[in-house]
């Protein structure tokens, strides 16, 4: 799925990356604990998140996430905004809650890490 | 081979790999081509355009344009009223109008208004079409936003620009290729070991990571296998996180030499009282701060432990805890993990 499309699907407001919409996520991932998130994110995958502060990015760093949505509203600040740009994250923001987020975008194609293949 | 040969050579390359690979054309070649393929349909007008362009007032007069013409050496100028393109005069108008001996008759009386134009974020491909669809030397460019001319392009800015981008991303490419295999091998000595090290300030999440990150980007740079550095980056980062949730600050030494990454982490107290309980995954002796910032769930010890090779970790209540770990270069997965990537 092509984050044009996840952009679409969850009507996400784009922070950072605009120019790189056309990349692709291949899996999702819907997670608060972010040491979860290191031990078992692919690289490239979307991470969904309510974890609104700069370690959000530090983990998408480390684990060579391809994007970041946070989720219910969350507005990141500029630091943390700063950083992904720093890092060549892209970050979206999104109204819904995490579980429906994660559910559209499965619902529309898009697998998770038990289904992931690859 | 003068200029205008090669021009017309290059850009008979690029029209017939614009639509279709030849048969035939090894593998090499064929890479080459895709990338060209590639950069026509990827890169806009706006990125090889000349945005210094030399434009005239339909009021001016023909005159005007016989220096313009002779010293730019240029056979064509944009006619501009405020910025908007309202026309073409072109080398040809201007001899028409000399051998009429009409000189003193003002631009707007012997320019062409029907102008075709190309929008500035259209991609090249579009360009090449156009330029071989109509046979002109030059279109003015005109800005989607707001309607102006906003540079002008020729079949010579094309061929520029794509030699330019494929110089860029062949460098890239290039700097990629140089694996940290290679910078031990330039340098000659019995042993070498390189060594980064990093100081930790405790309790300040906002700056927990830094460590982490200015260890992944120096790897990278050193062209390390990506594998590798992503293993050894979370393993940092939760070595890193344990230092400014637990302790006082700490330091993080990296040790690079050709057959292993070795990071050592130690501090200063308050130490871990059962390390075989600590280790276990979901154990965790965090304070309710830290969860709420979506760390301490107690899978930092066994995360580390999945990133590394080898892990050592000893620790003196009230004294200090010390984590060893290594990353080794040279195995055998390691080396077909890299071919894949």
């Amino acid at each position: 799925m092509t984050l044009k499309e996840v952009v679409k699907i969850l009507d996400c407001q784009v922070l950072t990356g605009e120019e790189e919409l056309d990349s692709e996520v291949k899996v999702g991932c819907g997670c608060d604990l972010m040491s979860d998130v290191l031990s078992f994110i692919k690289p490239g995958a979307l991470l969904l998140t309510g974890l609104n502060n700069p370690q959000a990015i530090r983990t998408g760093e480390m684990s060579e996430v391809g994007a970041i949505c946070l989720v219910r509203d969350k507005q990141p600040g500029d630091d943390m905004v700063a950083l992904a740009k720093e890092n060549g994250i892209i970050l979206l923001t999104t109204s819904l809650p995490l579980f429906d987020a994660c559910g559209r975008l499965y619902q529309n194609g898009l697998v998770g890490h038990s289904e992931y293949k690859g | 081979m003068p200029v205008a040969d090669c021009i017309r050579t290059a850009w008979w390359a690029i029209l017939s790999i614009k639509d279709e690979v030849g048969v035939g054309v090894s593998v090499g070649e064929k890479k080459d081509i895709t990338k060209v393929q590639e950069l026509v349909y990827e890169m806009k007008v706006d990125q090889v355009m000349a945005r210094d362009i030399i434009t005239v007032s339909p009021d001016d007069l023909m005159s005007k344009l016989r220096e313009l013409l002779r010293d730019k050496h240029i056979s064509g100028v944009p006619v501009v009223r405020d910025k908007r393109l309202i026309g073409m005069v072109s080398i040809e108008d201007f001899i028409k109008c000399l051998a009429e001996g009409k000189m003193d008759s003002p631009v707007k009386d012997r320019m062409s208004y029907d102008v075709e134009t190309l929008y500035d974020n259209e991609p090249l491909v579009r360009a090449v079409e156009e330029f071989n669809r109509l046979g002109y030397g030059r279109f003015p460019v005109i800005s989607r936003g707001d309607g102006n001319l906003v540079g002008i392009i020729t079949k010579g800015d094309i061929i520029r620009g794509l030699l330019k981008k494929m110089e860029i991303d062949y460098h890239e490419e290039e700097i990629h290729r140089y694996r940290a295999s290679h910078f031990f091998e330039d340098i000659i000595a019995d042993k070498t070991t390189l060594i980064f090290q990093y100081k930790v300030v405790g309790k300040d999440f906002n700056r927990a990571g830094e460590t982490s990150s200015g260890l992944k980007k120096t790897l990278r740079r050193m062209g390390m296998s990506p594998k590798i550095i992503r293993r050894v980056a979370i393993a940092t980062y939760e070595a890193e996180m344990n230092l400014v949730v637990f302790t006082d600050g700490g330091e993080i030494t990296a040790q690079v030499t050709p057959s292993e990454i070795k990071i050592e982490v130690v501090d200063e107290g308050p130490g871990i009282p059962d390390i075989k309980k600590a280790m276990e995954p979901g154990f965790s002796t965090a304070p309710d701060w830290i969860r709420e910032l979506g760390f301490g769930a107690g899978m930092g010890l066994s995360n580390i432990h999945k990133c590394a090779d080898v892990m050592h970790l000893e620790s003196t209540v009230g004294k200090g805890t010390r984590l060893e770990i290594a990353v080794h270069l040279n195995d055998k997965e390691n080396r077909a993990s890299e071919e894949d990537s």
